[in-house]
């Protein structure tokens, strides 16, 4: 399968990166390249095989359903690159 | 080297200690001093030297006291996608800007927890995505070996080639690292160093910024398979933050260095041996198992049908969970921020200056695999071959193997720049060797073996069943011993950078 410009352009914006038009056509060659590469694995029949889903066969831990830590805004927020009090700004989302 | 003390394994180290030879504060200067003096090496990002001294003459402390730890007054670099409290973390990324955490990896807490001194932040590739450093954001590290009589600038490998660099060029006795598709084997073999790669969830992953969640591992590098089996012990072990860490008591790894291997079975896998492999690498490969079975085991050529199928299903794999797990650097939280008329256009704005074109690249790979219409025939198709990668080394352990050697790398060091196409793919063949390892969830020790034509320096790889890294520490030391390259300092690179 290859990708064509407009689906490299739909695919950045799933993936919330800004592109530069001039940027397109290379992007494209270079998602090609990767996806002509794991082309390789149409050659294999797996329609009878289960998919891997943990690499090591245990049995998931569960925990008391408690808090255990936070209340701590000003740790939670220190790194922010905007706030105002307690909180995280961002650009207007509702108008 | 001035200092001799910058020369001493981690475990003549704690000896040195222990007897009062030394303090841990001139160990930790030692180590300070030839950091300032390779920085051109560019291994370390950030420099701890004020909290190294603390930490340093707190283990003075408990050394007088009778207190200390396993690794009491051991100086250590962090790769830089551990979570240090306080100390600034970037993955190698500029999208973390000045992010300084407010919490501690558990792997290094565990350090700590034993006595460990912190050096410093040691780059990598950003987000752990590349095979050389390059891709770090800080520039690429560079590695201490150069080819005889050349002055040419070659990669340490990568991802973890800041903790390649630093532990081969004497800046610190052992290191941590993280290896998702081969980013602690491959540094070490370009670098002449030990490395490996536990069994997935022998360690903690919590505080490791995370790249793809089911491959990454943590682990550690130090010059000898002994140190770096002392180091193990220190990190591994079972964290109820993370749940894909294994509840099992955690063995005295050092005491498997030096255990015999006299009647083990060692797999050969005809597969390795791939197209255009350097006469060189097989060479040594086929010495390391003259040297095993002169050591008492048995060489027995097996076969690992899939092999050939890793790397592309691990091109599917990586980057789908990666671009999940990227999705949180948005400018809201932490990290940079670049404005946007709303906030969309900040996401995307953000993002566009914040990750290089690599992380880039594999985002936009996983974010289509993953997308409507592709999620089978993509994810959960690699997925299936992972199962069928695990199901060969099943057989093989099955049928009687005791660990698989192979080589670790199609090479030695390449230059700086040389990989540069546009082609990305010829970086990834860098992990051919490494990457089944991960996608089978099993470990995986790089052992210095030996050396190129130019005097670069060439590792084996053994690989092992799950959880017995004692086996892989004592097969790797046969190894060891048998190439016999740690003795005569053949492992240590000539010093031009100070």
């Amino acid at each position: 399968m290859a990708v064509d410009e407009a689906t490299v352009r739909r695919v950045a914006r799933l993936a919330r990166i800004a592109v530069n038009p001039d940027e397109i056509p290379h992007l494209k060659e270079e998602l090609n390249a990767i996806l002509s590469f794991v082309e390789e694995l149409s050659a294999l029949d797996v329609s009878d095989v289960e998919p891997l889903t943990s690499v090591m066969p245990m049995k998931m831990k569960a925990r008391q359903d408690g808090v255990t830590d936070g209340g701590d805004a000003e740790r939670v927020l220190m790194n922010a690159p905007m706030r105002e009090g307690d909180f995280y700004i961002v650009p207007k989302v509702v108008e | 080297m001035t200092n001799s003390l910058n020369d001493l394994t981690l475990a003549d180290a704690l000896r040195g200690l222990a007897k009062k030879e030394f303090s841990a504060v001139e160990l930790t200067e030692a180590h300070l001093g030839a950091m300032e003096k390779a920085r051109v090496l560019n291994a370390y990002l950030v420099e701890t030297p004020e909290k190294a001294l603390e930490m340093a003459k707190t283990s003075d402390s408990r050394i007088a006291k009778g207190e200390a730890g396993p690794l009491e007054g051991i100086p250590l670099g962090v790769k830089d996608m551990f979570a240090t409290e306080g100390v600034r973390t970037t993955a190698g990324s500029k999208i973390l800007d000045d992010f300084r955490p407010p919490y501690e990896s558990t792997v290094t807490s565990q350090l700590w927890r034993d006595g460990a001194v912190l050096l410093g932040k040691l780059n990598n590739d950003e987000f752990a995505m590349g095979s050389s450093n390059e891709t770090s954001a800080f520039g690429p590290a560079i590695n201490p070996w150069r080819a005889r009589g050349s002055s040419e600038n070659l990669v340490p490998g990568g991802s973890s080639g800041g903790s390649s660099a630093a532990v081969a060029a004497r800046l610190c006795l052992g290191a941590t690292g993280t290896d998702t598709g081969g980013s602690i084997r491959q540094p070490a073999a370009f670098t002449g160093t030990v490395g490996i790669k536990p069994t997935y969830g022998r360690c903690s992953r919590w505080g490791i910024v995370a790249f793809a969640s089911s491959l990454d591992q943590a682990g550690p590098f130090a010059r000898t398979v002994k140190d770096t089996a002392i180091l193990l012990r220190s990190m591994a072990g079972h964290d109820p933050k993370d749940t894909t860490s294994v509840d099992m008591p955690v063995p005295d790894y050092a005491a498997a260095v030096g255990r015999s291997v006299k009647g083990l079975r060692i797999g050969v896998p005809k597969e390795y041996r791939v197209e255009g492999m350097p006469p060189e690498i097989e060479k040594l490969w086929m010495q390391g198992a003259e040297w095993l079975k002169a050591a008492g085991a048995e060489v027995v050529e097996i076969s690992l049908p899939h092999t050939k199928y890793a790397l592309p299903a691990y091109y599917i794999v990586a980057p789908a969970e990666a671009s999940s797990n990227l999705a949180r650097y948005d400018g809201v939280r932490y990290g940079m921020r670049v404005p946007g008329r709303d906030v969309i256009e900040m996401y995307e704005n953000t993002r566009a200056a914040g990750f290089g074109p690599e992380v880039r690249r594999r985002i936009m790979i996983g974010t289509y695999v993953l997308s409507a219409g592709y999620y089978d025939a993509y994810y959960v198709k690699a997925q299936k071959v992972r199962t069928l990668i695990k199901r060969d080394f099943d057989e093989a352990f099955a049928a009687g193997i005791d660990a698989v050697l192979t080589p670790t790398t199609p090479s030695p060091a390449f230059a700086i720049g040389s990989k540069a196409s546009a082609d990305p793919v010829e970086m990834y063949l860098n992990d051919v060797f490494t990457v089944t390892v991960n996608m089978a969830g099993l470990p995986g020790i790089a052992v210095p073996a030996g050396h190129s034509a130019e005097g670069l320096p060439l590792g084996l790889q053994l690989i092992g069943r799950p959880f017995d890294e004692e086996t892989l520490f004592s097969v790797a030391h046969a190894v060891e011993d048998a190439a016999g390259l740690i003795a005569g300092a053949a492992l240590k690179p000539e010093v031009w950078w100070s």
